[in-house]
């Protein structure tokens, strides 16, 4: 066990873990962040995803060992209220149907509208390309990125 | 052999209801509630096993606090349909509620309270519209009754809104939470003094209303089956049998003790074969301080298997001896003239085999459950349960313990489609907790989910059509076989209630049909997926009458119409070997319409320009199919991108559910419906070898990602004032032959077996 400090939206938090425990787990499981989702542990359906200074990345395939100094922003640190366009635009088009890959795709999608803030659906789709949806939400995650978009 | 199929409705309609007053000791244990509020609930009489009249009681929907809070309990599960909205919805509107002040609390798992709770089916609205509107309008009728004595007016002039009672014409206006004082000691009206808001001045049911829990899930703060936290917890990653059967003959644990956190490691014992829908597994669990120590652990473990009978069972191997089977005699299940003889008078026959694989859930969430065994035996849940009663049994069967003493709480569940019906995640939770003597959550990884689901059957199909001399259809023979829900190593062919989804309801005019089923085992569990055998029915059948439609030159629309013949009710009766399911509901509450679907049928059309000429390159493809007493009709177009993939630019439904409660979960029903058909017509499968699920991962059992979906999906809604059905399932069985007739006509190439290549 290795004691790490990893600054998880904007707090220094000191954690305890081995170091190959993905970052997942140790928002889940030692700062009881329930927000990030476990889907595949393979990077592979992006139900976990987190901004690593700024960019999106899958926590469940990345060691807590390897974060460093990066600044991690998860779904609980996206806004204070509920206020990122992107979260407005969710609400919106009431894009959830279970809403357990949301976290996810709102944050997959806010790491592409802050590096492209008008993305063509083309660019949308590859864009989000890692994110799965079992129920089906893909239309409207697709208009809701488009509505935040126009009020960036 | 299932007597029974779970996941079909099994009581009778609830229009026996009866409003009760619920005392606020038992609401205080479900949720808030204001003093001196307003409790009230629905009684529910259902038909019990012998068909006597089963009263459930204390039942509470409703009720209404001082504060002017309106607190509605949602008992069905929300996995995703928005069922946790809907229902409240209806009583809402019939009380006359400020919406944006109604408070929704999730109902524990408990039959005796709240009646069937088995979120499966599509029949959440179809059973429950009733009740609610009646919940609703009697708590609006008491406040109106206070209100009128309060004002010295007759009853008659009072109205409701915002969660006020208002005199007809404005000039007074009182909050409901000033009125519960009043009528706590009022008498319940009785059932028939109680009016009925007419369906035009609702202003929830038949519009398009948010979900309750939007907000939550844009912000994370949606509590799922594993978000649930307790002190002292200890997270368990389970290696469950690798083929169904097998049984642990010995295991080493050093090297999964050795990680940091591991705690313990305990057998799950299973019950072998057959393996059952309600158990766990047999295998062996890590238990640890945190899910990563958990998952190494488990992969540290050595056990040594006696892998049993499944240890050679290949899953293509039974295919190809399922195909043979159907060339074969069956077992007649519905007879209609003469089948054998319109063979060998006719002047054309088409015979094709239809091949279908088995399917996973993979639902984004897997299966996880909390529990925590007290020192006194009794024992709390929490699950992404979508039958918590069923649950709440199968804890109290795996701990030995009275049914009273678990308390079962219900997650939102991060996806279902019949899955999470089953409780054998639940148990294994119970389990572990009784022997760490700590509160546990079982944690299934997703390999643990892919290789140990209840899947949709694989199946082998085979239609045999004649046609006359002129191109009429008269010969209609469907051979169908695939291992049947619950069946085992014993040969058993589909049960009355599979064939009923979608095959033996065939409901087109054609003077010969012929329906048989054939017998084979099960290797692995098998259960039911959204929309459960109507998937490979109406994909056989529907892709069958587009080739039937295509060899007479005629326009598959224009036959569908002509085959459902005049407005009638069809019954079957006489034609079917044993009774006609219905979807538990009885044929003269809920008869086949030709109407209705000849209508969904010229709806899509007209919507979907299905006439007009297309574009060069694209194509369409239509189908029909009533599945859940909904009506559907499907129009799919597609086309090649420039590197030749299949890309689905626009979807059109048209959809007869009885009246929609909320149009914009209708909506994305099917939405979503259409995007889950397109993984099952185009990307996954689940195929044994040596007994053994190949499939790890999201990698090799491929669900559609966002640039595979449908571009644009219409769903066109047929206004009706019939009784409301279900829209979870119905979407998905006539999306895919639709889709598949669409890639016929863009390639010229027939697709027989799903997933198909395009």
């Amino acid at each position: 066990m290795e004691k790490y400090v990893i600054n998880v939206n904007g707090k220094d938090r000191e954690v305890s873990a081995l170091q190959d425990m993905p970052l997942l787990w140790v928002l889940r499981d030692l700062l009881d962040m329930k927000g990030t989702k476990f889907g595949c542990g393979q990077a592979l359906c992006g139900a976990c995803t987190v901004h690593l200074d700024g960019e999106a990345v899958r926590s469940c395939s990345l060691p807590v060992s390897e974060v460093g100094t990066g600044k991690i922003t998860t779904i609980e640190g996206l806004s204070e209220d509920g206020s990122h366009p992107l979260q407005k635009a969710w609400v919106e088009h009431i894009v959830p149907q279970c809403g357990y890959c949301q976290s996810g795709q709102i944050m997959n999608a806010a790491a592409l509208l802050s590096r492209n803030p008008s993305p063509s659906e083309s660019e949308i789709e590859a864009a989000m390309e890692g994110n799965l949806c079992r129920c089906g939400t893909y239309n409207r995650i697709k208009d809701a990125i488009v509505t935040a978009s126009k009020s960036l | 052999m299932m007597p029974n199929l779970p996941f079909l409705k099994k009581k009778q309609p609830e229009d026996r209801s009866e409003i009760f007053r619920a005392s606020r000791r038992d609401f205080l244990k479900i949720g808030s509630l204001a003093a001196g509020g307003l409790v009230l609930g629905v009684n529910f009489q259902c038909s019990g096993p012998k068909g006597e009249l089963v009263t459930f009681a204390p039942n509470v929907f409703v009720s209404i606090g001082s504060d002017n809070l309106v607190t509605i309990l949602a008992h069905r599960s929300e996995m995703g349909t928005g069922i946790r909205t809907s229902l409240p919805m209806i009583v809402a509107d019939e009380l006359g509620a400020d919406w944006s002040k109604v408070k929704i609390v999730q109902a524990e798992g408990d039959e005796s309270k709240y009646g069937n709770q088995n979120t499966d089916g599509s029949f959440s609205v179809r059973m429950f519209y009733e009740p609610m509107k009646k919940a609703g309008a009697t708590a609006r009728h008491m406040l109106m009754q206070a209100a009128a004595k309060e004002w010295g007016v007759d009853v008659a002039e009072c109205d409701t809104e915002n969660s006020h009672v208002v005199l007809k014409g404005g000039s007074k206006k009182i909050p409901f939470g000033d009125l519960v004082a009043q009528i706590q000691t009022m008498e319940l009206p009785k059932a028939e003094d109680v009016p009925m808001k007419d369906f035009s001045s609702y202003k929830l049911v038949g519009k398009d209303i948010p979900i309750y829990d939007v907000k939550d899930i844009a912000t994370g703060n949606a509590v799922f089956g594993a978000d649930v936290n307790l002190p002292n917890m200890l997270i368990a990653v389970v290696q469950r049998s690798p083929v169904v059967g097998a049984k642990v003959v010995s295991y080493n644990d050093e090297k999964a003790l050795a990680i940091p956190g591991v705690k313990k490691v305990v057998k799950i014992e299973g019950p072998g074969l057959p393996a059952g829908l309600d158990k766990p597994l047999e295998g062996v669990a890590v238990l640890a301080e945190n899910t990563w120590a958990a998952i190494k652990g488990s992969r540290e473990l050595e056990i040594e298997w006696d892998l049993g009978p499944n240890q050679s069972y290949d899953s293509a191997v039974q295919l190809e001896e399922m195909v043979k089977s159907t060339t074969s005699n069956g077992t007649a299940k519905r007879e209609r003239g003469n089948f054998s003889q319109a063979k060998s008078s006719s002047g054309k026959v088409i015979e094709k085999t239809y091949l279908a694989p088995f399917y996973a859930h993979s639902t984004i969430e897997p299966p996880a459950a909390i529990a925590d065994v007290k020192a006194d035996g009794s024992v709390e849940v929490w699950a992404p349960s979508q039958h918590p009663q069923w649950a709440r049994d199968a804890v109290s069967a795996a701990l030995g313990i009275d049914v009273s003493k678990v308390k079962m709480n219900v997650t939102l569940l991060g996806g279902g489609f019949g899955r999470k019906s089953k409780p054998d995640f639940v148990a294994e939770a119970a389990l572990l907790s009784k022997a760490a003597g700590v509160p546990v959550r079982v944690q299934w990884t997703r390999e643990c989910d892919l290789h140990h689901d209840y899947y949709h059957s694989h199946s082998a199909q085979r239609i045999v059509a004649t046609l006359d001399g002129s191109g009429n259809l008269t010969g209609w023979n469907h051979h169908t076989v695939f291992p049947a829900i619950g069946s085992g190593l014993d040969a058993a062919p589909p049960s009355d209630g599979e064939l009923d989804l979608g095959c033996r309801d065939f409901p087109y005019e054609v003077p010969n049909i012929r329906i048989e089923s054939h017998e084979t085992t099960a290797h692995t569990r098998i259960g039911w997926l959204r929309s459960v055998s109507n998937i490979h029915h109406a994909f056989a059948i529907c892709t069958m009458l587009d080739e039937i439609a295509e060899t007479k030159g005629v326009d598959p629309v224009d036959q569908a119409l002509q085959l459902l013949g005049e407005d009638k009710n069809l019954t079957f009766a006489g034609e079917m070997v044993g009774d006609y399911g219905n979807y538990g509901e009885k044929i003269e509450d809920f008869p086949w319409s030709t109407a209705r679907m000849k209508k969904v049928i010229e709806t899509v059309a007209e919507k979907s320009n299905w006439k007009s000429n297309l574009a060069a390159g694209k194509a369409v493809g239509f189908a029909a199919h009533k599945s859940f007493l909904t009506y559907v009709a499907c129009v799919v177009m597609v086309e090649k991108d420039a590197n030749g993939n299949l890309v689905i630019p626009e979807v059109h439904y048209a959809v007869d559910c009885g009246i929609p409660v909320n149009t914009d979960r209708v909506r994305s029903q099917f939405e979503g419906g259409a995007q889950f058909a397109t993984s099952l017509a185009t990307t996954s499968a689940i195929t044994l070898e040596n007994g053994r699920v190949k499939q790890n991962n999201f990698d090799t059992y491929q669900i559609i990602r966002m640039s595979q979906a449908p571009k644009k999906i219409h769903v066109h809604i047929i206004p009706s004032m019939e009784k409301p059905t279900g829209v979870g399932e119905p979407p998905v069985p006539p999306f895919i032959p639709a889709l598949a007739n669409a890639v016929y006509k863009l390639t010229g190439k027939r697709n027989y077996q799903l997933p198909f290549q395009v």
